[in-house]
């Protein structure tokens, strides 16, 4: 890694109980400055009360979080003037329009008179609002209300950026500018992002990396590439194949090839499991044979199966520690 | 940056928002129409009942036309205002998701609640004068009574006393804000509160009084009376509305002399004649210190409450 790389916000050891549960536990963590940093994991994994712990908003039962250098539980004040959150399900004052939400948020962070109009002209202008900027907040849509909470946040201009949840509810298209404003945000301008979600396509498309969560720890962290291989050496290679002609001949052949375990049949697709990726040996194999390939996909290296597959292992582990207990 | 403003901008969003809603109008509709009921009920009581030495005070005191006077109406009405202006302070913000986005700004947490209180209080005050004030010129206008120097201070201290009741429900309510997760919940709980101080409290005293203190035959009337009365009267002053009607009555009326139960022995060789305006005010200074100690206590609950809840808006 380059020096240019600085970790902007760590954790050591945090934790928070409610009660006998642990919503967070043990958590280290550390991001990067300028990258897009996916906190990913089900509802109730922890992951705003991480965010929350972050921000200075609770207090952590155990460990501490910095932003940089500043600790987030003893000087909540200055972390939140570089800090700028946008909470799920934003809220505006709906008695006033966005403009005056916008102004207010301004003045709250110490902003006034010319500097104040200019920064809410523009930043209103930059998520397309202008228009819609004189009408109560409570006419808005979600996407709309989406949008402003982006303002909203980037009224103080923040550093960092953490967002909860900022794709749930919203339309592709919308979805689509959403997501082009977060790399513009990230890659133009130098801030770094935190993301938490359960949706894992679009995490995919903008993160540079990746957390998944699930009950209160992390259990992976790292670059989608990364954690893809990561997954396949642990456990088997799994292709989908789809060709013309496709016929049982081909599938007898397929197993005789080196490194193959296993082959089905899943409508048209086979689905070879094996230990080696396969797919030079096989497409060569298909070819010198005269089959024509309409499919290939080698499973395990998307999100969602990364997700899936550990996700299924951390509850394969959270069952064993249990099992004793539950016998008892 | 200025240290203070967050809290500045807080007090004058939340200013700006009291004086532009409906619910104010509401609120400025039925105090207005008390004012008024309660003026014309005063200049007919007058009438009828004739004209004491400080005419103007009983512009406010005076009742007449089975209409109530302006200063039972208050008493009555006030906690109302206070309610409107506060039961959905915390918990209005929390359930439209606003208060998690206000919170994540550099400012402290206290000044949310402060900026609210004070917000709340500085309406009330203006809300307060400005009808003092009125009742006052309309009265003027319409009797031709003009007010002589120590009645306007009497009244001024009214209306003080007036900010610091109706500001110790602007407090109860945003306590109740910060407890309950839902604005219905808040509202209906000042609301019962509100029903029992000025309703029950006063039958909850006497059923006290008369177990602990029973004067139920001659011999328990001679040895109990003063007792009983006592004991009566402190727990009523438990009520910040008995509180507020007592103190009020005694500065609005000079030939009012003593607050508590006087004995035969301490009337002897007292002069009968008005007391002055110190003497009025040192008679209710505990009752202003009663009354300024059970805002501040209501207002410092719901702040430990609102610092120690969690932020989370589900």
């Amino acid at each position: 890694m380059d020096n240019t790389e600085q970790i902007i916000i760590t954790t050591q050891g945090l934790t928070k109980r409610y009660g006998e549960k642990c919503a967070v536990n043990g958590l280290d963590l550390s991001i990067r400055k300028g990258e897009i940093f996916g906190l990913l994991g089900p509802n109730g994994a922890g992951k705003t009360t991480t965010i929350l712990m972050l921000l200075g908003l609770t207090e952590p039962s155990e460990g501490t979080a910095s932003i940089c250098g500043i600790d987030c539980t003893r000087d909540p004040v200055s972390v939140k003037r570089i800090v700028g959150y946008m909470p799920d399900n934003v809220g505006f004052y709906s008695d006033l329009t966005g403009r005056e939400n916008l102004r207010f948020t301004g003045r709250l962070n110490g902003l006034s008179g010319k500097e104040l109009d200019e920064r809410v002209d523009s930043l209103l202008d930059r998520v397309g609002m202008t228009d819609a900027a004189d009408q109560k907040a409570s006419t808005y849509s979600k996407g709309m209300r989406q949008r402003l909470g982006i303002a909203d946040v980037l009224m103080k201009d923040p550093q960092i950026i953490i967002m909860d949840e900022p794709t749930l509810g919203i339309d592709p298209e919308g979805m689509r500018e959403l997501l082009i404003l977060m790399r513009k945000l990230s890659k133009e301008d130098g801030r770094t992002l935190l993301i938490s979600s359960h949706q894992l396509y679009q995490i995919q498309q903008i993160c540079d990396r990746v957390g998944i969560f699930v009950s209160g720890s992390l259990i992976a962290c790292g670059e989608i590439s990364e954690l893809g291989k990561q997954i396949q050496q642990e456990t088997h290679y799994s292709l989908e194949l789809e060709t013309t002609p496709s016929d049982i001949e081909l599938l007898n052949e397929i197993v005789k090839q080196p490194g193959v375990e296993h082959v089905s049949k899943e409508g048209k697709q086979f689905i070879i499991e094996s230990v080696a990726d396969l797919r030079e040996n096989l497409t060569a194999f298909l070819g010198s044979r005269g089959y024509k390939i309409l499919h290939l996909h080698q499973r395990g290296g998307d999100l969602d199966e990364i997700y899936r597959l550990y996700f299924e292992r951390a509850e394969q582990q959270d069952e064993k520690t249990r099992g004793p207990h539950g016998s008892l | 940056m200025k240290k203070h403003a967050g809290l500045t901008a807080l007090f004058e969003k939340e200013l700006a928002d009291h004086l532009l809603g409906k619910r104010f109008v509401l609120i400025l509709v039925l105090i207005w129409a008390t004012c008024f009921a309660s003026l014309y009920g005063a200049t007919s009581g007058m009438r009828e009942a004739g004209v004491s030495d400080y005419p103007f005070l009983q512009l406010y005191t005076t009742g007449g036309s089975s209409i109530p006077s302006f200063m039972s109406f208050i008493a009555l009405l006030g906690p109302f205002v206070g309610l409107a202006l506060g039961f959905d302070a915390v918990n209005g913000e929390r359930s439209s998701g606003t208060l998690n986005r206000l919170m994540a700004q550099p400012i402290y947490r206290d000044s949310i609640i402060i900026g609210k209180f004070l917000a709340g209080t500085a309406v009330i005050a203006i809300m307060v004068f400005t009808m003092g004030i009125l009742i006052g010129t309309c009265g003027t206008l319409r009797t031709g009574f003009a007010p002589q120097p120590e009645e306007v201070m009497r009244i001024f201290v009214f209306l003080f006393f007036t900010v610091v009741y109706i500001a110790f429900w602007l407090g109860l309510s945003i306590l109740f804000s910060v407890l309950c997760r839902h604005t219905a919940t808040s509202a209906l709980a000042v609301i019962a509160l509100w029903i029992f101080f000025a309703i029950f409290m006063s039958l909850v005293a006497n059923i006290v009084a008369n177990a602990v203190y029973p004067v139920n035959n001659d011999y328990y009337v001679i040895v109990n009376s003063l007792k009983n009365y006592s004991l009566n009267l402190n727990l009523n002053r438990i009520s910040p509305y008995y509180l507020y009607c007592e103190a009020v009555s005694t500065v609005m009326d000079p030939s009012i002399r003593a607050v508590n139960a006087v004995t035969m022995n301490q009337m002897v060789g007292a002069i009968t004649g008005y007391l002055s305006f110190g003497q009025s005010l040192l008679l209710v200074w505990p009752h202003l210190t009663g009354l300024i100690a059970l805002t501040l206590a209501a207002f410092a609950a719901s702040y430990v409450c609102f610092m120690r809840q969690e932020i989370r808006s589900n």
